[in-house]
């Protein structure tokens, strides 16, 4: 049945108000979206990174579903045994079957980076675990420096735009795809401004048995250097550019779950961020088509997979 | 938990907070610059506000807008630029 | 009485975790205590223990899943040395941190670089502030008592627990150690309560939330309280094993240092080294007595202040050198826990066996040699001493 906001709005929400979050930050709107798309008990578990400090300030806690945080590179890890540990105390009778769901979350830093192997362990052993990725394209919580979900050109602390050197200057690891490579159920990418679509997949990969993962597209308004009202629309335009194809990988068959009806040239997106200004000068032409080229293949490549 | 600093020995142990939802006694309403003025009128319940806002601080009874809390909304602006173009159920004016 | 078996340490180790029959092991091996996590994993897939063992990718990742077990109520466990110890370095802080009461079987080995598979404490003293209650083994049966008495403890105490044993030298060595009866284990061991859980299902509790400078300060002020009192929690279990097993454990083990005039401190194996030459020289009419350390952490300070007080000449053996130029980590704290009586005894330091070295019995009563030597002339040659390096 289609997800409808009437039935959604009639559920408690999962995350409290007075986190401190920035203004227009969407982290804590895909949290929402992600909790009201699961009607189980769930466990949650976080990376070091944004989202930790800013719902977990003690002796605050914006989370109304149990939380843990051990440390930046080991959400996967962490989850992996809160699940074990719930399959044997409710095979030696210690506690009741509720069908509770373990959902870990980490930043780009935490799943891109510092984090990749856990992940990858977590995820052979095949835990029944949903691991979600917000991904804001860079270490957001210290300051903006480059991670390897950094997009081709944009300017971090420490892949600054300057005289010489234009921003980073390698494509962002396409992360979705070396995990949909370790052959697990469900795999997806999607993002909050598309909610009907995120809370379907989080839905989805929530009912499978084993490991899940999505790559959920988080637009930083300080770090990518917009407007906070506008994070919405860039998430959006992210998706109508084919920057951010949102697709899912289900049991082995790729699916695009929403295809822009005209892809819409990306410097119209990139142009709407600090973070691409320098870009738009004289004599960075080149790595504009450089970038919608990387694109373009990018997508036919996609197409292919989900054709 | 109170607001008031406790020491050593009054803390549970571990750094744990034992009971969820604790951070609605911090009010993040002191952050806003701009302000969201919601018109009952014009809305049409769609909710398109509710399910962006950052900081669920859209107020619903019965599935319906009520207002905004204004002791959570950071005035970010996301719920006015997203009210559908037809309605714009939601200006945004200077804080005083 | 229990079964006598011919044991290896590792075997040892591994058999009082299939006694123990956790709710969760999750390991990652590494030489020397690969046998332990191996045993294990056999003991699963033969039926013997219903443990949900984890074979994760790193020791960082087993030490996160253990944090992640315990946090949800599973008594847990897991096994490692080295290097592996070393990469668990910031989950170890982690976990005390999150007062979860994990249990480690640790087999001390030297650290890299250059790598090095052999015995030496490099390990465990490098994590001996990581907020863990430290455990040392002399032998197999050591190693298998300590075992079972670390999960009593790290319950009661609400601090995790690493029991240690000797790389190679007991890890490998068989001997012959009494098998308590599986049954009387259990009985000892009880069932874990656990106090918080995520999986509770009356409230939402939030684990590992950050600190500002707020509160940061009163929460490592209670876990400084809880390494305090930890030290009454393992004299009460060591008790409790002494009243069912017949097997006498302290913070700390004496021999023959009543009367002594000259002492050696030593942690794990070397300690039945010391003994035999302590025995030797009473036969010469040398007062020679051992003080070997057991519990480092909490460091039993008082305790040893207490009973090295009236001994003249003392001798502190480190398997490991802080490489801070003032010698070994256990030299510091015992000479620092000496410093307030008035006529303190002379404490010199042997940094010995690093890598696997060879510590004889000619080595042992060169130090006793020394210490007398000190005691005829009034005179400290070396303070900071290695013993059986080549020059």
């Amino acid at each position: 049945m289609a997800v409808r906001l009437k039935d959604l709005a009639k559920k408690p929400e999962g995350l409290a108000s007075g986190h401190r979050g920035c203004a227009g930050c969407m982290e804590p709107i895909a949290v929402r979206q992600i909790l009201l798309a699961i009607d189980n008990p769930c466990v949650v578990c976080c990376t070091t990174g944004c989202l930790e400090v800013v719902t977990t300030i003690f002796p605050f806690t914006a989370w109304k579903v149990p939380f843990i945080h051990s440390a930046f590179e080991s959400a996967a890890a962490t989850i992996s045994g809160v699940e074990t540990a719930y399959k044997v105390l409710k095979k030696r009778g210690k506690i009741k079957d509720r069908g509770t769901k373990f959902i870990a979350i980490g930043g780009d830093g935490g799943t891109y980076d510092i984090g990749f192997q856990a992940l990858s362990g977590a995820i052979e052993r095949g835990h029944d675990i949903v691991y979600i990725c917000l991904d804001n394209e860079a270490y957001m919580n210290t300051g903006i420096q480059r991670s390897s979900a950094t997009p081709m050109g944009a300017h971090t602390t420490t892949s600054p735009a300057g005289k010489v050197i234009p921003g980073k200057r390698e494509f962002r690891k396409d992360l979705t795809r070396c995990i949909a490579s370790h052959n697990i159920p469900y795999v997806a990418q999607a993002v909050p401004s598309k909610w009907r679509d995120l809370i379907t997949k989080v839905k989805k990969a929530v009912e499978v048995k084993g490991p899940a993962f999505i790559n959920i597209l988080s637009p930083c308004r300080l770090g990518w250097g917009y407007p906070p009202e506008d994070t919405i629309e860039i998430g959006n335009e992210a998706v109508e550019t084919c920057f951010w194809p949102i697709y899912e990988v289900e049991d082995g068959k790729w699916r695009l779950t929403y295809k822009p009806k005209e892809k819409k040239p990306v410097s119209e997106w990139l142009k709407k961020q600090g973070r691409f200004k320098h870009l738009f000068k004289p004599g960075n032409e080149s790595i504009l088509e450089e970038i919608q080229d990387h694109i373009d293949q990018e997508w036919e490549r996609l197409q292919r997979l989900c054709s | 938990m109170s607001l008031k600093t406790k020491g050593w020995r009054e803390l549970p142990i571990g750094g744990l907070i034992l009971e969820g939802g604790t951070s609605e006694m911090y009010k993040t309403g002191g952050w806003r610059s701009l302000k969201p003025i919601w018109s009952e009128e014009k809305c049409t319940h769609c909710l398109t506000c509710w399910i962006y806002c950052p900081d669920s601080a859209i107020l619903l009874s019965d599935e319906k807008v009520q207002g905004i809390n204004y002791d959570y909304c950071k005035g970010c602006g996301i719920c006015a630029k997203e009210c559908p173009t037809k309605v714009k159920a939601i200006e945004m004016v200077e804080e005083r | 009485m229990g079964k006598i078996s011919a044991k290896t340490g590792n075997e040892a180790m591994a058999e009082a975790m299939r006694q123990i029959n956790p709710d969760v092991v999750a390991a990652y091996p590494i030489t020397p205590a690969t046998e332990i996590v191996q045993i294990f994993a056999g003991f699963k897939s033969d039926g013997l223990v219903d443990t949900e063992f984890i074979a994760t990718e790193s020791e960082h990742s087993a030490l996160s899943a253990c944090i992640g077990s315990a946090a949800s109520g599973a008594r847990t466990m897991t096994a490692t040395a080295s290097q592996g110890l070393v990469l668990m370095q910031e989950m170890l802080y982690i976990a005390s941190g999150l007062r979860l009461p994990i249990v480690i079987a640790e087999v001390n080995r030297a650290l890299s670089s250059p790598i090095n598979i052999h015995c030496d404490h490099s390990d465990t003293m490098g994590a001996r502030d990581s907020g863990w209650i430290q455990i040392y083994s002399e032998n197999a049966q050591e190693a298998y008592d300590n075992l079972i008495q670390a999960v009593r403890i790290a319950e009661s105490a609400l601090l995790p627990v690493m029991v240690t044993i000797d790389g190679f030298i007991i890890s490998h060595g068989m001997e012959r150690i009494e098998i308590i009866p599986d049954e009387e284990v259990k009985g000892f061991i009880g069932e874990y309560r656990p106090r918080y859980t995520l999986l509770d299902e009356e409230r939402s509790i939030t684990m590992g939330a950050i600190d500002f400078t707020d509160y940061f300060f009163e929460h490592k002020r209670q876990q400084i309280e809880a390494m305090k009192e930890a030290k009454e929690k393992i004299i009460e279990v060591s008790k409790e094993f002494n009243s069912r097993f017949k097997r006498d454990y302290g913070l700390f083990e004496c021999y023959r240092l009543e009367d002594a005039r000259y002492a050696l401190v030593v942690l794990g194996s070397t300690g039945g080294t010391v003994k035999v030459v302590v025995d030797e020289l009473r036969e010469d009419g040398v007062k020679a007595g051992l003080l070997k350390v057991r519990v480092f952490r909490p460091f039993p300070w008082q305790e040893i202040k207490d009973t090295l007080a009236y001994i003249p000449f003392i001798a502190v053996m480190d398997r490991s050198d802080g490489l801070s130029s003032l010698g070994g980590p256990v030299f510091q704290e015992i000479r620092s826990a000496l410093y307030d009586i008035d006529s303190r005894p002379k404490v010199i330091n042997y940094i010995y066996g690093l890598g696997g070295r060879d510590t004889k019995l000619h080595h042992i009563k060169q130090v006793f040699q020394d210490l007398q030597g000190i005691d005829r002339t009034g005179r400290i040659d070396g303070l900071i001493n290695y013993l059986g390096v080549r020059e």
